[in-house]
């Protein structure tokens, strides 16, 4: 599904990722951990197509697609979906206002029909229970006056409505109780299917005690240095990071 | 055109998504056509015998003639306002034409009987009668150049007393009410401008409300300068008698010329006790182009006088004209009256304008609120101004004011000139202003999510200014939203 080979990017100037290779196929779930610094935000960035960094080298091929000819909004079309690590708020536009319109502009590109209104509201519904997310919240404000753990409900529950191909999970755990990271584990993990994947970013191992990865990767100083299974993430929570810096 | 063919296919069907994209799929100015229709034109310049002349041309009485050269003398003695932050060329005015009237002197029987041409420009405005035969609830009054065409669902209304007719109709068949409140609340010497309109105005809107009579209809005048060469100088009095109410709309269109078109129109409110008018404009002149050429000068009088326990609510959308020059206002007279201004005014390219209200509390218990959204993108200047002011006698008066201003891009400017007045130690006055930029971060989020840029803006401006698209019509808001995304299409990165 997701191919990146020996990519290069830098940002303002400073080279953060360098030379990077990670092949992720459907129904994989990837977690990729490592220390600040490392690079591990630059990867969702790039993932994402944010403009602030430039590509030096390398190739990232998306479902048979040069990824880095897409426009954001067209990587997000063909499925490639972001959780924010500080979602952004939107005042004024209403959370369900929102995202229909990415719904509607996703269909599009996938030749589908709009939603009619009521299609679209029982999907709200059903989708926003899946997170325990307040159904008001729905209808208010886009992360306005939401709480920390409630923005990264939100992304979740975003992520449940579009049903992406690829999902980037950039510190989805950071700032989240114990309650809410459960409660975002469980909504990704019931998005699982044999068709998508997920990419998890962390720092802190904790979070893969609910999404329990495939494989995890430690990225260092721009690079993977290391993959493994799940017990790798247990081996880096117990020696610290600096075991793999030396 | 298609933009007020949706406005009634909304009234009747809905709207969906991809109305809205085909619309952000079109850039420029979809007003811009030019009718060409022979027109009734008037001399360039402006003497006495101009003057004589328009007030002949439409059978005026004496004492409105009288009006409009008093008006004329009060103008001659007075200069051109300069204390706006705005910067243009001021218009020579010996070189316009102060009265164009489509060729057609007599009166339309029907519909029927309309020009084929002009029939096309309303078909192109979206207003055909075929269209408005179809809609219910919507009245609408069209002003091409300076004369009303025509007025729909007059019966409906009769029925109620309600009058609603061209002001050259309510001089001949309300001379009464016209006598009364004309000039009642902008006085001739009011302004420059608002002394020139008093002096050549050639037509506009009137309407009348009886006692206790709740209109049951949206009352909509829609205004299109046509003519090359000439002013629209339009007059709007409305009068909302004790304990009525009436929600009037107003739109504006201009054609696409090089030239610089004078709009110099001045409207009244008279609110009587526990009256109130709900006066809401979608103001859509043409800008001028890329570059700043051509584009009407929309300088404009616009006030209401609310009796005990009135209430005036302003709500404007702007996107048009080269240079706006405007501050809807309210006199809160009587005890207890209410004013409120909802304002969105968007400026792109070149555009300049300067925009704002004056609330000026005199009775006991008067209220106020002011909400004032601005948006700058390309080179415009967009500035706030707007007076709080309480009178001594003005016992428990309260004032809420909201200033935003956004910026899109870095070569624009927002400005804000709040200026406050109060003489009554037990009045409450709140003023909150921010300034804010539209951020890369939102428009990033928005594309992560799948949403073209140009929606992504459009949904960001909307959400900023809903509180004052809440206030509009149903309709008009939906056609308001779309004016914004496409006044700011091309404004970011």
């Amino acid at each position: 599904m997701l191919e990146i080979k020996a990519l290069h990017a830098s940002i303002n100037g400073t080279e953060i990722l360098k030379g990077l290779n990670l092949t992720v196929r459907a129904g994989e779930v990837h977690a990729i951990m490592g220390p600040n610094g490392a690079g591990k935000s630059t990867l969702a960035s790039v993932l994402a197509g944010k403009e602030d960094y430039e590509i030096i080298s390398g190739e990232i091929v998306f479902e048979g697609k040069d990824l880095l000819e897409l426009s954001v909004e067209e990587r997000a079309r063909e499925g490639v979906f972001l959780a924010f690590q500080y979602p952004v708020e939107i005042p004024g536009v209403s959370n369900v206002n929102f995202l229909k319109t990415a719904m509607n502009e996703i269909r599009e590109h996938r030749g589908l029909p709009a939603l009619s209104a009521k299609e679209f509201l029982s999907l709200v519904k059903e989708k926003s229970a899946l997170v325990e997310l307040d159904a008001s919240l729905a209808s208010r404000a886009v992360n306005e006056g939401f709480s920390g753990g409630e923005k990264k409900r939100n992304e979740i529950f975003q992520m449940a409505m579009l049903e992406p191909k690829l999902a980037v999970l950039d510190e989805t755990d950071s700032g989240l109780d114990i309650d809410a990271l459960r409660i975002v584990a469980q909504g990704v993990n019931t998005l699982k299917t044999s068709d998508n994947a997920t990419l998890v970013i962390t720092h802190y191992q904790r979070l893969l005690d609910y999404i329990v990865p495939d494989f995890v990767h430690v990225l260092f100083d721009g690079k993977i240095v290391k993959t493994g299974g799940k017990e790798l993430a247990l081996e880096l929570e117990e020696k610290g990071y600096d075991w793999i810096k030396s | 055109m298609r933009l007020r063919r949706i406005f009634f296919r909304i009234v009747m069907a809905g709207y969906t998504e991809n109305e809205l994209a085909d619309d952000l799929n079109q850039q420029e100015y979809r007003y811009g056509f030019v009718t060409d229709i022979a027109s009734d034109v008037a001399p360039a310049g402006l003497d006495e015998q101009v003057i004589r002349w328009i007030s002949e041309k439409k059978k005026e009485p004496q004492w409105l003639l009288e009006f409009r050269l008093k008006a004329f003398e009060v103008w001659k003695s007075m200069v051109e306002p300069e204390w706006a932050h705005v910067a243009y060329q001021k218009p020579d005015f010996q070189a316009i034409s102060y009265y164009a009237a489509p060729k057609q002197s007599k009166k339309y029987e029907s519909w029927d009987d309309v020009d084929p041409e002009m029939k096309e420009t309303m078909t192109k405005l979206g207003i055909s009668f075929e269209e408005q035969q179809r809609l219910t609830g919507v009245a609408v009054d069209f002003v091409m150049d300076s004369v009303s065409v025509g007025t729909s669902f007059k019966a409906k209304l009769a029925e109620l007393g309600i009058v609603f007719c061209s002001f050259s109709e309510a001089v001949q068949e309300h001379p009464d009410l016209v006598k009364k409140y004309l000039g009642s609340v902008v006085p001739m010497t009011d302004n420059f401008y608002a002394a020139l309109n008093s002096a050549v105005f050639s037509d506009g809107s009137f309407c009348y409300i009886p006692k206790g009579v709740r209109c049951p209809m949206e009352l909509s005048t829609y205004f299109r300068i046509n003519a090359g060469g000439t002013g629209q100088f339009e007059r709007t009095l409305v009068v909302a008698d004790e304990s009525s109410y009436v929600s009037y709309l107003e739109g504006c269109t201009a054609p696409q010329r090089d030239e610089n078109q004078l709009h110099a129109a001045v409207v009244e409110l008279v609110v009587l006790d526990q009256a109130e008018i709900k006066y809401s404009t979608v103001q859509n002149w043409y800008p001028g182009d890329k570059e700043g050429k051509g584009g009407v000068f929309n300088f404009v009088t616009k006030r209401g006088m609310c009796e005990t326990q009135a209430k005036i609510s302003w709500t404007q959308v702007e996107t048009g004209s080269a240079v706006t020059w405007k501050y809807p206002s309210c006199i809160l007279k009587g005890d207890g009256s209410i004013g409120e201004f909802y304002s969105v005014a968007v400026t792109n390219n070149f555009q300049q304008a300067d925009t704002g209200t004056k609330m000026i509390h005199l009775g006991k218990n008067t209220k106020s609120t002011i909400i004032s959204k601005g948006i700058s993108a390309g080179k415009s200047q967009n500035s706030y101004r707007g007076l709080v002011q309480i009178h001594a006698q003005a016992e428990n008066a309260r004032n809420f004011s909201q200033c935003d201003s956004l910026l899109m891009g870095s070569e624009c400017g927002a400005h804000t000139f709040p200026y406050i007045e109060c003489k009554n130690a037990g009045a409450q006055i709140e003023h909150e202003a921010t300034t804010s930029k539209i951020g890369e971060d939102q428009l990033f989020y928005c594309q992560q999510r799948g949403i073209s840029e140009e929606k992504a803006i459009s949904l960001i401006v909307n959400g900023y200014c809903k509180e004052v698209l809440n206030q509009l019509p149903m309709e008009f808001a939906v056609e308001a939203q779309k004016l914004l995304s496409i006044s700011l299409e091309g404004s970011v990165g």
